[in-house]
């Protein structure tokens, strides 16, 4: 399925390839481009981490502060089932404790009505259907203008708004 | 209370504007039944029996009289004249149309109201004390931090699909009217032996179909640090919490399976690693939401303690009412008033819309313009002069709103039941209305004194049966309602319980009975001056099962 | 011999609706009575219809056509008790 990334300020590129995902104890191919499940990650990270078109994407279940210091280019959440929230704190995990700086895919059951949540929880990029609307994925970004919490996109919230030398004694 | 700045006001327009434009894409087909379901959850609006149905937040149920007539006109307009208030002090419309739902929305918009986040995977509405800002016994007002985790938790992009539902309480008195212990969170306003005030954190406490009392997170946390705190602790159930099985979803299986304390390790290790206790509402933040809730400007009155006197001795419909629906207000001379929505033989919680316009113009009137939305499905007036309460009882009781039943038996909580609800298995309401007839009798409502009596049509327990000192569970027995009737349940901090089973299932007919025998066994057990829940608490289930099977 | 009709949500506003000769109808006199497969047929062609009915399934009903369970007569007729606005005009 094609991937779309988020440019500043908030449009999307065009669709590209996306990378394939390889299966838990598959072979993993000499070159890329490859996503890596973690376990495989892990195990051969010494090598895998020189390779420009190798990244890794996390199930659902996995740790995502066991990929430690050593990050790769790319990292791809897959989301088995839309309603299945647990990315959400994986990606924020990433980008805020990690300090993860890379490319952040969304990948699986991925809907444009999460646009919103995906990008303020660390996502910049999503694996689109064919053939899918990016109009309306693009309005579902530029939908909100205020947000109430801090998250992992630094969007400013109404607190820092409402009391702007607070926040700025405190960055 | 709480007013909208731009910024709450634009967010709001851009919610309505999102879920208009999704509304639209499932009625062109662009969203599937599958994708648009969660979606309208989110936002309160369910498919059930009938028709469609919007449930409408009333955040931790705080209500201006502005509010309730925009209430009324949805009702009119757009629904059948009237309205249903929740368990969760929240209210339901039971008739609209889909494709009435964008202006609905609208309309709640202008009156700085909203459907957002009273149903789905994520966290609803705050409820707390009804009486907040006015109880006599109050330690702080828990309605700032109620507006200040309102607005956390709005379209928090985190936690939007959790595991399951997430509900937070806070009470801020000492007795506890807001059930913290049967929440997911529960708050409880303290101060510290410094005099800081802070919360203690009780955690995975719910009903449905494992009810649980829930355990002690943290003793005290300073209350500015709430905010990174729930964080953390939502971050760990999100990660951490089932997503196999939707009954062992809620946090209180989380809980459970690995222990309070392996739970409350991760949470404050999360929380540490996240930035902890340096993560704080900033002072004027918190100084600008409790502007919004300042003590209003009282009389200087005394308490009309003659008058009064007077007016309960010339009326005793006055004076039965003054028994049961007054609370102590902290400023002299003031009463907080519980109009009672469950006249005998009606059903509870509902309200016409004609009813609403004239309860807000007696808010204006009466109550410096407020109202609030209780759990036990009845609505309150604040702020009431003690010298007007004889002029408002009397055009209450022009309104039929001045039963006089507050805490007592007749003031029954119950869900929708099968009547309108697709989860249920038995009707609840028909239920609460026979034994409403049967216990009608003022005298006989004195006699029996404070008793909670819970009605849910089905496990999921939206009418609280765990908690009632009575409760009647309606489960389906080959196809056909029956009840199964528990008793000795406690939804308060101090002394939370949950209710236990008397026996099996019974036809409606039986477990209407069945509540008359248990009243029996109270009035002849009791000594002195016990209460319900006190006699049953020395002489245990056994005195009423026995009771109960002896008389089928 | 199990006798079924097909009952469904109108998406537009969430009313009851049972499987007629001609479409859907809201009243239940002009439902369909089917044997248990066609009635099985009849939900499969309803997800046919995604933006005009929702949640379609087959009810059991008896030799007058209506449903035999009292769930499924209650979201014939609507609520058994009166909305308490209709009590009051009562």
């Amino acid at each position: 399925m094609p991937l779309v990334k988020l440019n500043t300020p908030g449009g999307l590129t065009a669709p590209v390839a996306d990378w394939p995902l390889l299966a838990e104890d598959a072979y993993v191919p000499p070159t890329g481009p490859v996503l890596v499940p973690l376990a495989t990650w892990l195990a051969g990270r010494d090598t895998l981490k020189d390779r420009p078109d190798t990244g890794v994407w996390l199930a659902a279940g996995d740790d995502a502060t066991a990929l430690g210091d050593d990050l790769p280019a790319v990292v791809a959440i897959r989301f088995a089932a839309f309603t299945d929230g647990r990315g959400y704190s994986q990606a924020r995990l990433l980008r805020e404790r990690l300090g993860f700086t890379g490319e952040l895919r969304a990948v699986g059951d991925v809907l444009v009505d999460q646009a919103r949540f995906l990008t303020r929880s660390g996502f910049d990029a999503f694996q689109v259907a064919e053939g899918s609307d990016l109009v309306h994925f693009e309005a579902a970004l530029g939908r909100f203008s205020v947000v109430y919490q801090a998250a992992a996109d630094r969007a400013t919230p109404v607190v820092a708004l409402r009391h702007p030398s607070y926040w700025s004694a405190a960055e | 209370m709480y007013q909208y700045d731009t910024f709450d006001h634009q967010l709001l327009a851009d919610r309505v504007a999102e879920f208009s434009d999704q509304v639209d894409r499932r009625l062109t087909g662009a969203l599937t039944e599958d994708q648009f379901r969660p979606l309208r959850l989110m936002n309160g609006l369910y498919l059930e029996m009938h028709a469609y149905m919007l449930r409408v937040a009333i955040p931790y149920g705080v209500l201006s009289s502005r509010q309730l007539r925009g209430l009324a006109a949805v009702a009119r307009t757009w629904d059948k004249g009237y309205g249903h208030f929740t368990t969760r002090q929240n209210i339901q419309f039971n008739w609209p149309r889909l494709t009435d739902v964008p202006a609905i929305l609208q309309a709640l918009a202008d009156v700085e109201m909203h459907a957002i986040q009273t149903s789905g995977a994520c966290i609803r509405n705050v409820t707390i004390d009804p009486f907040a800002g006015v109880a006599g016994d109050e330690i702080a007002d828990p309605r700032p931090w109620a507006e200040i985790i309102r607005q956390w938790s709005t379209l928090h992009p985190e936690f939007t699909f959790l595991p399951r539902k997430f509900k937070i309480a806070i009470s801020g008195a000492i007795e506890d009217r807001a059930a913290v212990r049967f929440h997911d969170i529960g708050l409880r306003v303290i101060r510290n032996d410094a005099g800081d005030l802070g919360f203690r954190v009780w955690v995975g406490g719910g009903l449905g179909r494992t009810p649980r009392v829930a355990r002690e997170l943290r003793p005290f946390l300073p209350a500015a640090q709430i905010l990174g705190y729930l964080e953390a602790a939502l971050r760990v159930y999100n990660l951490h919490g089932r997503r196999d099985n939707k009954y062992k979803a809620r946090i209180k299986i989380l809980v459970d399976e690995i222990g309070i304390d392996a739970y409350r390790d991760q949470v404050e290790a999360e929380w540490h690693a996240a930035g902890g206790p340096a993560l704080v509402v900033p002072e004027a933040e918190i100084a600008r939401v409790a502007d919004f809730f300042a003590v209003p400007d009282y009389v200087t009155l005394p308490d009309a303690t003659v008058e009064l006197a007077r007016w309960r001795g010339a009326d005793s419909g006055f004076d039965a009412w003054m028994g049961t629906n007054i609370l102590t207000h902290r400023a002299p001379g003031y009463a907080a008033v519980t109009v009672s929505l469950k006249p005998v033989g009606g059903i509870p919680g509902d309200i016409t819309a004609d009813q609403m316009d004239a309860m807000a113009d007696l808010a204006d009137r009466y109550s410096l313009g407020e109202l609030r939305a209780t759990k036990e499905q009845n609505l309150v007036l604040p702020n009431v002069r003690q010298d007007q309460l004889h002029a408002l009882w009397s055009a209450l009781r022009s309104l039929g709103l001045e039963t006089a039943n507050k805490g007592r038996v007749t003031d029954i909580i119950s869900c929708p039941g099968q009547d309108y609800c697709s989860l249920a298995n038995a009707r609840s309401i028909p239920m609460a209305q026979e034994i409403s007839r049967r216990f009608a009798d003022r005298r006989r409502l004195d006699t029996l004194g404070p008793i909670t009596l819970n009605v849910s049509g089905c496990i999921n327990a939206c009418g609280h049966h765990h908690v009632g000192n009575i409760g009647l569970l309606g489960v389906d027995k080959r196809g056909a309602e029956a009840y199964q009737l528990v008793l000795g349940g406690d939804a308060g901090e101090a002394d939370s319980s949950i209710a236990q089973i008397t026996g099996r299932a019974m036809t409606a007919e039986e477990a209407v009975d069945a509540v008359e025998v248990t009243a029996a066994v109270y009035l002849d057990r009791r000594q002195d001056a016990e209460t319900f829940i006190q006699t049953f608490r020395r002489i245990g289930v056994t005195p009423f099962k026995e009771a109960i099977d002896a008389a089928r | 011999m199990t006798q079924q009709i097909v009952t469904a949500s109108r998406l537009a506003d969430g009313r009851v609706l049972f499987r007629a000769p001609e479409g859907w109808s809201t009243d239940i006199h002009d439902a369909l009575v089917f044997t248990p497969e066609e009635a099985a047929a009849a939900v499969t062609r309803a997800q046919g219809e995604p933006t005009r009915v929702v949640g379609a399934y087959a009810v059991d009903v008896d030799d007058a056509g209506l449903p035999l369970l009292g769930r499924e007569r209650i979201r014939v007729f609507g609520p058994t008790v009166a909305p308490y606005a209709a009590q009051l005009e009562a």
